[in-house]
């Protein structure tokens, strides 16, 4: 096994994979703790439908680097919801549902209308699930990936503190003078790049995932900011490693390999959490 | 030394007034309670004062040198803060963030007041424990203590015993009064009249008719008399 394992190595596709697959991991973590705890997260499932619409009409559109029109496309869609959420929460609510549901719906509807190519379902299913896209990437979409990736690593350990300040308390941030709404346009901004670089790993239905679980199982274990957000990080980078090694071993989708590895990871957190505090 | 000065202020979501013609003024050193009613309007003037919300009238005048770096605020807790994981440092030293500025880490002497200000709470001792698993009156200190990062000046204080239990109540109570002796302003919402007759200078109350003066000449007065009648008479 170990031998196969060299061989696949040694291919540029699959060591292309395993750097993006690493960087994104390690992005989509990040964020995955503010997230959760901002009750942000049906911004990031939102988004992630939005996505895949966007990447339906730049398919239509024939565009050569279709991430140069999803990654604005999501990113206005970000700033969109992050303002009708604000005001009223039932009204942000149902825009985050029309506008996900809708753009899922054009999207869809778009593609089986233009399409050109012959296996329609094919597509649809690696845009959704994200199956073989990962271990297709070419030369240019690595460096984007790479190049988004740091500028996103680069964003938060600089606004980490203030990331944290309007995480924990936005009233007594804003009292204290700090620029709460400036903030979260920042964090839905970046929100949005993730999810358009995680499409290309696991798919945009199974984003939420990517972002959720690790933090979550951080959650479990660690009590201070700063240990959650480094655990959920070296947690998320491991999970993806093992994913895309057992897919590229197994034969199995790279996406959906990841998530299990994942929800594996949050059980075994969670029975860990569980005898610590019996024994404690 | 005049601090803050409301005049002929009101105040109200999307346009509704919830009070109006509110004047008050605090200087230097003052103890300020706010009492009324509940839904009388406290919590959103205290908004107001902190340019959480636009007031719909009226003015908010800060005293020389006053405003964003001298204010500290205690609110109430919120749904999030319950499960939050973050220590008890990263919460107090979080009160230096509107001294950073453009900076993007805390320095040294920003952390150094994050520690004094820990010790002045008796908190030290919690520094490295999660806050979530806190009792209520520690986690007020540890809020407190936050406030004291932001502020050397003025402390405003959203019902700060509120949920706690009589003892705990008495040792919060303690350690604003211990604040105010080191001549930091309190305004303090209070729900708790009886202890705001004892340990404010002055009262504002708020409601239908609006008081505001020391608190001599609050318990003569016969807007007192009435709320008292009602409020007391439960607490007491």
């Amino acid at each position: 096994m170990m031998d196969m394992l060299r061989q696949y190595l040694s291919f540029p596709f699959v060591q292309y994979a395993l750097v993006v697959g690493v960087l994104i991991a390690l992005c989509s973590s990040l964020l995955g703790v503010t997230l959760v705890l901002k009750r942000f997260s049906f911004i990031g499932d939102g988004l992630s439908h939005v996505a895949f619409g966007a990447m339906a009409v730049a398919g239509v559109l024939h565009l050569t680097n279709d991430m140069l029109f999803v990654l604005p496309m999501t990113v206005l869609c970000a700033i969109l919801l992050l303002r009708t959420g604000q005001n009223t929460k039932i009204k942000g609510d149902a825009a985050v549902a029309m506008i996900s549901v809708g753009a899922l719906a054009m999207g869809y509807l778009l593609l089986n209308l233009f399409s050109t190519s012959s296996n329609l379902s094919g597509d649809v299913c690696t845009t959704l699930f994200g199956s073989t896209s990962i271990l297709t990437l070419t030369q240019a979409e690595v460096w984007l990936c790479v190049g988004l990736s740091s500028a996103v690593v680069v964003i938060f350990l600089l606004f980490y503190n203030k990331i944290f300040a309007v995480t924990f308390d936005e009233d007594f941030a804003r009292a204290c003078g700090t620029r709460v709404e400036a903030y979260n346009l920042l964090i839905a901004i970046v929100i949005a790049v993730i999810i358009v670089l995680a499409m290309n790993l696991v798919g945009s239905l199974l984003i939420s995932a990517l972002i959720i679980f690790p933090a979550m199982s951080a959650m479990r274990l660690f009590r201070s900011f700063r240990g959650v957000t480094v655990c959920s990080a070296a947690l998320s980078v491991t999970c993806a490693l093992l994913g895309i090694l057992i897919s590229i071993l197994g034969g199995t989708p790279v996406g959906s390999t990841i998530v299990a590895v994942d929800i594996a990871a949050f059980l075994i957190f969670s029975v860990i959490a569980w005898l610590t505090r019996k024994a404690g | 030394m005049e601090q803050l000065q409301c005049k002929d202020l009101s105040l109200g979501y999307e346009g509704r007034a919830v009070l109006s013609g509110v004047n008050f003024s605090v200087s230097a050193g003052d103890y300020l309670c706010i009492v009324g009613e509940n839904g009388s309007g406290k919590s959103t003037l205290m908004k107001t004062i902190l340019g959480l919300m636009k007031p719909l009238g009226g003015t908010i005048r800060w005293g020389e040198g006053m405003r964003e770096n001298e204010i500290g605020y205690l609110p109430q807790q919120t749904a999030v803060q319950k499960d939050f994981p973050a220590t008890v440092w990263e919460i107090v030293l979080s009160g230096c963030q509107s001294r950073t500025g453009r900076r993007p880490f805390y320095s040294k002497a920003e952390k150094e007041l994050a520690r004094k200000n820990m010790e002045r709470m008796g908190i030290t001792a919690f520094a490295r424990r999660c806050y979530r698993q806190l009792s209520g009156g520690q986690q007020q200190r540890v809020l407190l203590a936050r406030a004291l990062c932001a502020t050397q000046k003025l402390l405003l204080l959203d019902e700060p015993v509120s949920g706690l239990d009589p003892k705990v109540t008495a040792e919060m109570y303690d350690l604003i009064q211990g604040l105010n002796r080191e001549d930091v302003t309190i305004i303090m919402i209070s729900h708790d009249i009886s202890a705001a007759l004892h340990f404010a200078s002055h009262i504002l109350h708020v409601g239908h008719d609006i008081f505001f003066g020391t608190v001599e000449a609050y318990q003569s007065s016969p807007m007192a008399k009435r709320f008292l009648d009602t409020e007391g008479g439960e607490n007491a």
